[in-house]
This record gives structure tokens, C-alpha cells and sequence, in this order.
């Protein structure tokens, strides 16, 4: 009896989670691809198996070009939180002295996360405006004669806010991975002759790469889906796939958003299993 | 200590400009929300005082504050709840191993990392393949879940990981129950990581956006009004609201910050 409940007890305890998971997550998400079939007549949508909704997503050169632009958004963010985020992570890790330093000044970077992400963009809008900050001090410096344009509602603004609002998933895992070396393995490398520069190539990068990794899948599962940021710091010119999507639920094509959605799903995860097979990252787990 | 090294000044400076980035715009709004009742949308500041603070908590032209306030507030202490008490006893499920324990893993990061409108999505074709109404409080309350539950989740498996078995098995080898054992030595031992952690599911169902946006129905949450009011709102209002609502953010992050500390003072001292 007594055993029989030490192993029943798992199953009881994470069954509510499990519930929760299945039906707002798992059970919505079969339901868009079942509904990727059905067919929309202009006012609702009626259950049919059609490929329509896909073959029209693949033969309109509007979505296809939306898809190279979300990619670019992708590929730039992922690039800037990388090139901002490496040496962030690598300061707080090799330079930050005591531990007790390294935890506060990273609490000090995670602080914006738990904070929203819509003032955090709308913070944006005095600095970049035409009547900006930013272009007030560079047209009062002499340095252009107008204001500059495409601060503000430009893609330029789009990655800007991408960055400033994803690049703590970029340092988070970096920073762990730096955290876990063995720092004698520097000193080893270091005792052996090699240069700064080679121990940070030879030990120190290879050993973060599952860091990079996790950051990386983080940012592009962030930014695939995005439509937030693409229309606050967009305006009405920047595109994305889920701005698509977005305008599509707007006027009550849910089939049509349905397939948009599964083919973005498709293409992030296919994103993700190659950024798996790349670098393992099991060991961080 | 070594000498420090030229990449160290470098470093430091790329951190102080990194945090300057990453404050920076939070700093401007602080201050344009800190005019007189001539202010404007952007700089320069003709006059200090607090006018549009006080204008937030007035009847606005477009839209209102306190209720979708009131409503976060309501439907982030419900989530806090179920995902706090979801997440403990997760955590706990996965201090043995079990069949599905992976899967079930996986499937929490999946939550994490799906694209967020994909869950948005998913939800509104739920209710409306059910022909549901979508309100905040039932498809607006599961949007936030599949956001906050699987980081509760996981920082709760960090937290039992470090947990230490053997005051437990004291508590049954003495002939303690399951649920005697938890209510008197688990929780207690838990309890400030709890409150840490409901504090940050709290501030995260608060702010919470983009999973909200399509499925909060008729009734906004406070995001989704601010959100509305981005386009037309042209006063400095938006600014002070921002200002208000990030405060409120920061003494909660705060407040989980120094209850932390101090219960795992007092219970090193005990």
C-alpha cells in the first residue's frame, strides 16, 4: 500500500502542471493546425481539409518577402545581443571581482526584464522621435542639418528595441556557462605560453558555446514571433511574420493565420534543432 | 590582486555604456513625466512639478487606468497562486524520477520559447472553435500561465535541487505524514524562495503583453491599455503612467529581494 502511493505520488503532484500545459498550450496548438485546413469564406470559417491557406502562403510574393524581413530582424538582433552580450557576460565573469559583485551587478542587468516590455518601448519615443532628444543634440551639435529619419518607426528602431529588450536572454546563459569554467584551465593554458588572445579562442570560447547556443535559440524564438516591438517601433512600414499573423486575426481569418502560424512554427524549429545539432548543450542542464 | 589589465577599462567602460543603454530610456521617461502642466512630449522640460502623475489617476479622453489597474491586479494574484502552487508541487513530483518527467520537461521549456504569438493564436481559435467568450480572466488567465508557469517551474527545480532530503526523511522516520512533513519542514524551509518566486510571477503576469494581446477579450489588462494608448495619447500622461507602473515593478522586485535576504538570514542564524 504504502508503496504503491511513493509511486503514484509523482504523477498526482505534477499532474496540475501537466493539465495546465496540455490545455492552454498543447491542445491550442493542435487546434491551429487543424484548423491551417479549414476553409475561410470571407466571414468565418467552416471545417474542410484544404491546402489553400498553405499553397497561398507560398506563392504570395507579399509573405514571402515578409518572411526574408522577419529573418533579417532575426539574424541582426541575434547578431547585436551576441556582439553586446558576449562581453557583458565575459566582464561580469573574468573582471568582476568578487562573487558577491558578479551576482549584484548581474541582478543589475536582469532588473528590465521583470518590468514591462511596452513602457520599455514607449522610453524610446522621446529620444528617437524627429523632435527627439537624440536629434535635437545632433542637429544643435552642427553635426546634420535635418533631423534624422529613420531613428524613429524605421527597421533600424525595430532591432534597436529588439536588443534592448532581449539581449538579458543572450547574457543569462553566456554568463553561466563563463561562471562554470575551471579557472585553472586558464591558468594551465596561460602556464603553457599561450596569449590572451588564444586562451580566450582555444579554452574559453569552446567552452561558452553551449551558452551562445542557449541565447541564441532564446532570441530566435523571441523575434520569430514578434509583433509587438515591429509595430510600436515600426509604425505602419516595418513587416513581420507576426504582424501578419496579427492583421489576419484582426479581420477574422483564422485559417489563414492558422497555416502562417504552423509554417512559423515549422520554420523556428527547424532553426532550433540546427542550432542543437551545431552545439550540445546537454551539459548545461 | 593582479594588476588590472587594459581589457579590463575597456570592459568596464563597454558595461557602464551597456547599462547606460539599458536605463537610459527608462531614465528619460522618468523625467519627462515630471513636468508641469505645460509639458510636453518631448525635451526640453519647461517646468518641473507632478501634474501628469496626478493626471493618470483622472478620467482620461481615451481610455482609463484604474480599472485595467485593478484587473491586473486581481488577475495577477490568481496566477500567482495557482502557478506557485502548481510549481511546488511539480518540483516536488520531479525529486523522483517518473515516467513522463521528461516529456513533461521539455514540454515547460517548450512553453517558454514557443513564439509568443502562437500561443495567442491558439487560444483565440480555442474559444472560438468552442464559441467561448475570451475574457481576461479565462483565456487572458491562460496566456499568462503558459508564460509564468515554466519559470516558476524551473526556478523551483533549482531551488529543490539544493534542498537537503535528510530533514525530511527525519520527519518520517519520526512518523511524520506526507502532508505533516510538508507543511512543517518543507514549506517552512522553502517559504522565502516561495515568496520570491510568487513575487516575480506576480510582476510578470502584471506586465504581461504580448500572449495577452489577441485573447483578453472585451476588457483590457493594463499593458493592453497602455498599449491603446500608445497611438493616441499626446500628452505626457503616458509617460507618468509608465513611470508609475515601473515603480510599482521595482519595489515589488525589491520587496522579493529583501525578504529573500532576510529569511535566509534568520534561518542561517536559527
Amino acid at each position: 500500500m504504502a508503496k504503491a502511493w511513493t509511486n503514484v505520488k509523482p504523477y498526482l503532484l505534477a499532474t496540475p502542471q501537466a493539465i495546465a500545459l496540455g490545455l492552454f498550450l498543447v491542445f491550442p496548438i493542435v487546434l491551429i493546425g487543424v484548423v491551417s485546413f479549414w476553409e475561410f469564406n470571407g466571414y468565418s470559417m467552416t471545417p474542410a481539409f484544404t491546402l489553400d491557406n498553405y499553397i497561398g502562403i507560398f506563392t504570395s510574393d507579399v509573405t514571402l518577402k515578409t518572411y526574408l524581413n522577419t529573418f533579417k530582424f532575426v539574424g541582426l538582433t541575434w547578431l547585436f545581443t551576441l556582439l553586446i552580450g558576449y562581453p557583458v557576460a565575459y566582464f561580469l565573469s573574468f573582471h568582476v571581482p568578487k562573487l558577491r559583485w558578479q551576482v549584484l551587478l548581474f541582478l543589475l542587468c536582469t532588473i528590465p526584464f521583470w518590468t514591462s516590455n511596452i513602457i520599455r518601448m514607449i522610453s524610446w519615443l522621446p529620444l528617437l522621435g524627429r523632435e527627439g532628444l537624440v536629434n535635437q543634440l545632433l542637429v544643435g551639435a552642427g553635426l546634420t542639418q535635418q533631423p534624422l529619419e529613420f531613428l524613429l518607426y524605421s527597421d533600424f528602431a525595430v532591432v534597436l528595441g529588439l536588443v534592448h529588450l532581449y539581449v538579458i536572454f543572450m547574457i543569462a546563459p553566456i554568463f553561466n556557462s563563463l561562471m562554470r569554467i575551471d579557472r585553472t584551465l586558464i591558468t594551465a593554458a596561460e602556464d603553457m605560453g599561450a596569449s590572451g588572445v588564444s586562451v580566450f579562442k582555444e579554452v574559453i570560447l569552446p567552452l561558452s558555446a553551449p551558452g551562445i547556443a542557449i541565447g541564441s535559440i532564446f532570441i530566435v524564438t523571441l523575434v520569430m514571433g514578434e509583433f509587438v516591438t515591429v509595430r510600436l517601433m515600426g509604425g505602419g512600414q516595418a513587416a513581420s511574420i507576426g504582424k501578419l499573423i496579427q492583421t489576419q486575426i484582426g479581420s477574422l481569418q483564422y485559417p489563414l493565420a492558422a497555416a502562417n502560424a504552423i509554417v512559423l512554427l515549422a520554420v523556428t524549429f527547424a532553426v532550433v534543432v540546427s542550432i542543437l545539432r551545431l552545439v550540445d548543450i546537454r551539459k548545461e542542464l | 590582486m593582479k594588476k588590472r589589465s587594459l581589457s579590463f577599462y575597456l570592459l568596464a567602460v563597454f558595461f557602464g555604456l551597456f547599462i547606460i543603454f539599458l536605463y537610459g530610456p527608462m531614465i528619460t521617461i522618468f523625467i519627462l513625466s515630471l513636468q508641469g502642466p505645460d509639458g510636453t512630449l518631448t525635451f526640453p522640460v519647461r517646468s518641473f512639478g507632478i501634474y501628469w502623475l496626478g493626471q493618470v489617476f483622472q478620467e482620461q479622453r481615451v481610455g482609463n487606468f484604474v480599472e485595467p489597474f485593478l484587473r491586473s491586479l486581481v488577475l495577477g494574484g490568481i496566477v500567482t497562486i495557482l502557478v506557485a502552487s502548481m510549481s511546488v508541487s511539480a518540483a516536488m513530483a520531479f525529486r523522483q524520477r517518473f515516467r513522463g518527467s521528461t516529456a513533461l520537461f521539455y514540454l515547460s521549456i517548450a512553453s517558454l520559447i514557443v513564439p509568443s504569438i502562437l500561443v495567442s493564436l491558439g487560444l483565440g481559435v480555442m474559444f472560438q472553435v468552442m464559441q467561448w467568450p475570451t475574457r481576461w480572466y479565462s483565456s487572458g488567465l491562460g496566456a499568462h500561465l503558459t508564460w509564468t508557469l515554466p519559470i516558476a517551474f524551473l526556478i523551483m527545480l533549482g531551488i529543490f535541487n539544493r534542498f537537503n532530503p535528510s530533514y525530511e526523511e527525519a520527519a518520517r522516520d519520526l512518523g511524520a505524514s506526507d502532508s505533516n512533513t510538508f507543511l512543517e519542514i518543507v514549506l517552512p524551509l522553502i517559504a522565502p524562495s516561495l515568496i520570491g518566486v510568487s513575487l516575480l510571477t506576480f510582476t510578470l503576469s502584471y506586465d504581461e503583453f504580448t500572449r495577452t494581446s489577441l485573447v483578453s477579450g472585451q476588457y483590457n489588462t493594463l499593458p493592453l491599455e497602455i498599449f491603446g494608448m500608445t497611438t493616441n495619447v499626446t500628452s505626457p500622461a503616458l509617460y507618468a503612467l509608465g513611470t508609475l507602473t515601473t515603480l510599482f515593478s521595482f519595489s515589488l522586485i525589491a520587496v522579493a529581494y529583501t525578504l529573500y535576504r532576510r529569511l535566509s538570514k534568520q534561518r542561517l542564524s536559527k
